[in-house]
């Protein structure tokens, strides 16, 4: 700590290349941080749909073809499976097109098998008894400004009803919270409401979700499901949520790698900008360097020194720049609400930051330093 | 083994490429405790190649070198490192003091290298400028400093860790007359007042009257060895 002045001397001794340099670095950990608050926004909701006590079930074709309700009986009787629900995705807009919400028509079940959603018992209730109830998300209410006892119009994506109409009529019947506000982004009805009054689909559903005892049988236990729809038209696939959370999310690990290779390229002009600004200040300061080692500083101290410069000029513009993007993701939540798909920067990815501040900057000084390391201080002396 | 300095048969020979280029040659020199030796000789004839030997700035090519008993001929680079920074004081030609830092901050930094607390490395340095007038500047960093201060600011540096022994490379190279004066009385009465032995490189006859012994550096051989006036 008691260099820490002539490693500041040394960065501010060219005040503008400072600036300059660490103005890429702030704007690099910018991105850097806004990519990583929207990647570990998807990693989450990807983990949380993995419980190890899940399986679901959807036809092989894909999540949008739909599979008869009279299965549910059947998977019920499958060995190992405790519970069975269904889930179908019904979509909507709300008084404008813009305002899409994420509608599910839901089995009976659904809540035994949704446990990280709480829900008041009175809210059970009154969904269990409630044919036009709906349960939304805490997240979803707050964006909309509804209350329980409101009733919603809601204009179907996919289904109109009975009649040809698209608007659908729910009545807020209680409100869920999950520990991850981005799940908190759903609506769920129930989908003998929607088998009722829908003008066609009738009879379907999306897919099922099983709640099974033994994860170690979850291949044995899904195969055995599979086998129910075999040779049907309506052949199935069961995977463990997981699995499935990585297929549905697939978009999104193209997303990562996107991710990837944009701070790749990032990262890699950064150093090569830094390595340069490193090297031209060293060679510049190789007077100074030999005075440092003339006094008696040792190889190993003016490496140190280098490095720790380096270091600095890293961390200094990296700090800022993950500031300014918990920054920037703070302000977009205030204007948007919980609906973006964003975290704020915190532990995890000031980690992350800092530790690739303190290996791009150790990368970057590395020449330089090894440079000031080996100069001879009487060449370096007499100018030579 | 009265000697500070105890040079016997030094050579020192650069390799430049293919070329061999013997700078020194079987040099012998003894500098007693509490000697002011001026160095001098026409350009390039080694005399900073032999300045540098004797501060451990670099090590001879044959020979041997002790300095208060100490072969530092046979010290590795880290030892002479650790060596330099209790044993000798650098003064050159430019100052090369750290534009960076202040004056005081310059004079503190053979003092970072000790275990000596801020507060103790302040006060040394402090009484370094105050010993070399310039307690007043101690702010100011060198820009602001005119070459005479600078190279005074150089001076406290050079002391502030008490060295036994002191080395110049044409201190006042740079320097006006006046300024020039100044330096070299300071430097003298380090000599005679603290002790200091120095041993000071001049291409300056006026310069070398300051010292109590002048010594004739030619293509790398000593020539002669005068007592001087003053
Ligand atoms: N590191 C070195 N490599 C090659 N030649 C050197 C080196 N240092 C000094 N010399 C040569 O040694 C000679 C003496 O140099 P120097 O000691 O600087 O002379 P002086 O200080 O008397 O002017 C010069 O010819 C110089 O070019
Ligand atoms: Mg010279």
């Amino acid at each position: 700590m008691k260099f820490l002045h002539l490693i500041w001397g040394a960065l501010m001794r060219r005040k503008a290349r400072t600036a300059f340099t660490l103005l890429s670095v702030v704007a690099a950990f910018l991105l850097f941080g806004l990519l990583e608050s929207v990647g570990s926004a998807f990693t989450q909701v990807g983990q949380s749909i993995g419980a190890a006590h899940r399986l679901i079930t959807a036809a092989k074709t894909g999540l949008m073809t739909p599979l008869p309700v009279s299965l549910e009986r059947q998977i019920h009787t499958v060995p190992g499976v405790q519970v069975v629900t269904s889930e179908t995705f019904f979509g909507g807009t709300y008084q404008k097109p813009s305002n899409f919400i994420n509608v599910l028509a839901v089995g009976r079940n659904f809540w035994h098998l949704n446990t990280s959603m709480r829900l008041s018992a009175g809210a059970r209730r009154a969904f269990a008894q409630t044919q036009t109830g709906v349960i939304v998300g805490a997240a979803l209410a707050r964006r909309f400004h509804w209350k329980v006892g409101d009733q919603i119009p809601i204009k179907a994506m996919i289904y109109p009803r009975k009649g040809g109409s698209y608007t659908w009529t729910f009545d807020i019947v209680g409100m869920f919270r999950d520990r991850m506000t981005l799940r908190e982004q759903v609506m769920f009805f129930r989908w003998r409401y929607f088998d009722e009054a829908a003008q066609f689909g009738r009879g379907t559903v999306g897919w099922y979700v099983e709640q099974i005892g033994e994860p170690k049988q979850a291949g044995r236990i899904a195969q055995t499901i599979d086998a129910l729809s075999s040779n049907s038209g309506h052949e199935t696939r069961t995977q463990t949520s997981s699995a499935f959370a990585a297929d549905f999310y697939s978009q999104y690990v193209d997303l990562g790698l996107i991710v990837h290779a944009i701070m790749g390229a990032v990262f890699f002009t950064l150093m090569l900008l830094t390595g340069n600004t490193m090297a031209q200040a060293v060679r510049e300061r190789t007077p100074e360097l030999a005075v440092l080692k003339t006094l008696g500083f040792s190889n190993r101290a003016v490496l140190s020194l280098v490095l720790a410069e380096s270091v600095l000029l890293v961390l200094l513009g990296g700090a800022l720049g993950l500031l300014l993007a918990g920054a920037t993701v703070h302000v977009l939540q205030g204007q948007m609400g919980s609906q973006l798909p964003m975290l704020p920067v915190a532990g995890a990815i000031w980690l992350r930051g800092a530790i690739a501040m303190v290996a791009i900057g150790l990368v970057v000084g590395a020449l330089p330093a090894r440079r000031g390391m080996r100069l001879s201080i009487v060449n370096a002396l007499a100018g030579r | 083994m009265s000697a500070l300095v105890e040079i016997r048969s030094l050579s020192k020979v650069y390799q430049r490429g293919r070329q061999r280029i013997e700078v020194l040659h079987h040099i012998d020199l003894e500098v007693a405790p509490g000697e002011f030796v001026a160095l001098m000789g026409p350009s390039g004839s080694g005399k900073t190649t032999l300045l540098n030997l004797i501060g451990g700035l670099d090590s001879p090519t044959e020979g041997t070198l002790a300095v208060a008993g100490e072969r530092i001929d046979r010290l590795g680079q880290g030892a002479l490192a650790r060596w330099r920074a209790t044993h000798v004081g650098f003064v050159f030609q430019f100052y090369n003091l750290l534009p960076m830092l202040s004056a005081q901050r310059n004079v503190e930094l053979p003092l970072l290298l000790t275990k000596l607390s801020g507060s103790q490395r302040r006060r040394n340095a402090g009484v370094a400028l105050q010993l070399v007038g310039l307690a007043d500047r101690a702010t100011h960093k060198p820009g602001e400093l005119s070459g005479g201060q600078q190279q005074r600011v150089a001076i406290a540096r050079a002391i502030v860790s008490d060295p036994t022994l002191l080395v110049c490379d044409e201190p006042t190279g740079d320097l006006d007359r006046q300024s020039a004066e100044d330096v070299l009385t300071l430097l003298q009465r380090l000599n005679r007042e603290h002790g200091k032995t120095i041993v000071m490189v001049t291409h300056d006859p006026k310069a070398a009257e300051h010292a109590g012994r002048i010594l004739q550096l030619d293509k790398g051989t000593l020539v002669q060895s005068e007592q001087a006036v003053a």
